[in-house]
């Protein structure tokens, strides 16, 4: 009976919270927009019976989404930016990871608290708030300026550039985190024992601490690519017409568009793509824990 | 035929191989190593005895090049080593914790010091099965550490770090983790290796008796500094302080007055109602000197009657016996509180010893059995 309950309450909240709501966008993006509330059809009722509801879906929609380039060019667009600035952040994150881990113990506490500050504003505000940085008129501009660096403005506001800054900025700590807590537990005897053998400094690190943060380095890397794959409110935000990801495709399509349907439809094939990714993190993760073992 | 012994340290013309003059390294304030002095020859198994922080690892982290010392030089070979990178040391040390590389095998463990002095393939092929013979580990070679015994992860760390044929390995409590019996077979192990390779050891162990065992000489160190440098059989014979007796095995330490008579006997007034006691020093004492007559248990005779012409002879009660299989120890309790301890070997099965708790007995010594010391 507690085995039961055991599994059946985890169970119960992936069936109410994920495959529930999934199902219902899986029957939306099957589903053809009209003027109606909700915005699609059809709908189920009782009297025309389940026969002639299903006989009204169809697969129109992910058609569309073959037929017009933008949706596959939004695809791309987002996995390119994905991939890039997951690198990004790995080589911004990695040092930062690095110099925590090294940092005398007493310190450490307050690093890791700097590294987990940002959280306690919401997410929204924070991206507003590089808007301003990075606007014509903004500090950063005005910083530079003043400096005398540049005599012009940069645009760095409405491009993919600034697209880049907010990936990195809000995604930084999911990728610091795991690298911090792979080379915290790293026996620092390890990089002695291989400059005892013969290695420099340099060759110590890429033979011993890169390879024994590996796990470290590969979970982060999934932590900032899966979520920034969907990422919609930093490219609606901080791109401009010519950033294409297929979050803010998705998000004009729900709301501008009220084109529930098709918006649905591109949900779900976003969450077969991420479904790659996913499954090798999970795989990772599990091939951490039985390493520790 | 004379047998060549090996003692380059009693040789003044042998140049050592490493050489420490007055170094002294400090942690903040905390001196760790103070002012030390200490020659070690090549082909020498020199053992660093001492207690928990006597600043043993220290020592060892100074010849490998992670620490430098705040004042003082370290010579290997005659060259001053001091400003010398780890990874440019003809030093290899074998790491307290082992140190593997998790992510690499056996194999690759073994191979790493080759590899980055880029050894040819089929040489370092070569070495690798070599030093895995040696060590009898050929058929773990494809393991990982954490799919091995602590027993062969020691024998991989031993391997490692003998691989590159170092002029010099340090050996910071090497076998630590094994238990008793497999630390007896590897310090023989361990021997046999140096015999085969002709390096220069210098082993760590807070371990008295394998100190003894692999040791041609032996250091015994407290708080940063070392007490005595001897042979194991003059450490333990001729000990030159309370200290170092005490360190190495059971000693019984009873201080008096000295008072010299001819021919280096000192006599020893040590309590009231107690007869003095005799002893042959080997250092000149004072009329009136406190001084320390250390005597080992094994050296202590037990008789039920005062036995004749002995040089010293007490009498007291059986207060405590210790059976230990092969050998007892008896703690015999003088008229004045003392206890003396006097070990005989069980010759006879138990049921027949001839002492038992609280039976009077007879403890005699002759005049050459103890060290008299005077510090
Ligand atoms: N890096 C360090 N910083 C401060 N104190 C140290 C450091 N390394 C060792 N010590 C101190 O030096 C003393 C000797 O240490 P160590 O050489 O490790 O002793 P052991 O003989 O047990 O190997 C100890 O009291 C230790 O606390
Ligand atoms: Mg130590």
């Amino acid at each position: 009976m507690r085995r039961f309950l055991l599994i059946a309450i985890p169970f119960g909240w992936l069936l109410a919270l994920f495959l529930v709501p999934f199902f219902i966008v899986v029957k939306i993006s099957l589903s053809d927009v009209a003027v109606s509330i909700p915005p699609y059809v059809p709908q189920f009722s009782w009297e025309t019976g389940i026969g002639t509801f299903l006989r009204d879906l169809d697969f129109e929609n992910f058609v569309f989404l073959t037929t017009d380039s933008l949706y596959w060019k939004s695809y791309v667009g987002s996995l390119v930016i994905a991939v890039i600035s997951t690198f990004l952040t790995l080589l911004i994150g990695y040092p930062i990871a690095y110099g925590m881990a090294r940092a005398p113990e007493e310190w450490r506490a307050t690093l890791m608290m700097l590294i987990i500050l940002p959280f306690w504003t919401s997410f929204l505000i924070r991206i507003y708030a590089w808007m301003g940085i990075l606007s014509r008129e903004g500090l950063l501009n005005q910083f530079l300026m003043w400096t005398g660096v540049i005599s012009e403005p940069l645009t760095i506001l409405n491009t993919n550039y600034a697209v880049y800054i907010g990936i990195i900025y809000a995604y930084l700590p999911f990728m610091v985190l795991p690298i911090y807590s792979a080379l915290d537990r790293m026996d620092t005897s390890l990089i002695e024992a291989a400059e005892d053998l013969g290695c420099s400094r340099l060759t110590a690190f890429w033979l011993v601490t890169v390879p024994l943060s590996r796990n470290g380095i590969i979970a982060g890397c999934f932590l900032v690519f899966i979520p920034a794959l969907g990422e919609f409110v930093i490219p609606s935000l901080l791109g401009g017409s010519g950033t294409l990801m297929i979050g803010k495709v998705l998000w004009e399509e729900f709301s501008s568009n009220r084109d529930w349907p098709l918006a649905s439809a591109v949900a779900v094939v976003l969450l077969l793509i991420l479904v790659v990714p996913i499954v090798l993190f999970q795989r990772n993760q599990q091939k951490q824990q039985e390493a520790e073992q | 035929m004379a047998v060549k012994v090996f003692a380059p340290w009693d040789n003044p013309d042998e140049k050592p191989l490493i050489r420490f003059e007055n170094v002294t390294k400090k942690f903040g304030d905390f001196v760790a190593i103070d002012n030390l002095t200490l020659d070690i020859f090549e082909r020498e198994f020199f053992a660093l005895l001492g207690p928990s922080g006597c600043g043993k690892t220290t020592m060892m982290r100074l010849l490998a090049g992670f620490e430098a010392p705040t004042s003082g030089k370290i010579e290997l070979g005659g060259q001053n080593i001091v400003p010398v990178p780890p990874n440019k040391r003809a030093v290899n040390m074998m790491f307290q914790s082992y140190a593997l590389f998790p992510h690499l095998t056996v194999w690759e463990n073994i191979a790493f010091g080759l590899k980055r002095e880029g050894m040819e393939k089929d040489k370092l092929n070569a070495r690798v099965e070599q030093m895995l013979k040696l060590t009898r580990l050929e058929r773990f070679a494809k393991r990982k550490p954490h799919q091995i015994s602590g027993g062969q992860r020691q024998r991989v760390a031993l391997a490692r770090s003998l691989a590159k044929a170092p002029k010099l390995l340090l050996l910071d409590e090497p076998l630590g983790a094994l238990d008793k019996k497999l630390r007896e077979a590897t310090q023989f192990e361990l021997m046999d290796i140096q015999e085969k390779t002709g390096t220069t050891f210098v082993i760590v162990t807070h371990d008295q008796e394998e100190a003894m065992t692999v040791a041609s000489r032996v250091a015994v160190m407290d708080e940063g500094q070392i007490i005595q440098v001897a042979t194991p059989d003059r450490i333990y014979e001729t000990p030159n302080s309370v200290y170092v007796a005490d360190f190495i095995g059971d000693v019984n330490i009873v201080e008096g007055k000295a008072a010299p008579l001819e021919e280096n006997q000192v006599r020893i007034d040590w309590a009231e109602g107690q007869p003095p006691l005799v002893c042959t020093a080997t250092q000149p004492f004072d009329p009136g000197q406190t001084c320390y007559l250390a005597i080992r248990p094994e050296k202590v005779m037990i008789t039920a009657e005062r036995p004749e012409g002995a040089d010293n002879a007490v009498q007291g009660k059986i207060h405590d016996i210790a059976y230990l299989g092969n050998i007892s120890t008896y703690h015999v309790q003088l008229s004045n509180g003392t206890i003396i301890k006097a070990q005989s070997a069980n010759t006879r099965r138990i049921a027949r010893r001839s002492f038992t708790w609280e039976d009077p007995v007879w403890l005699s010594w002759t005049a050459t059995a103890g060290v008299l010391l005077a510090r």
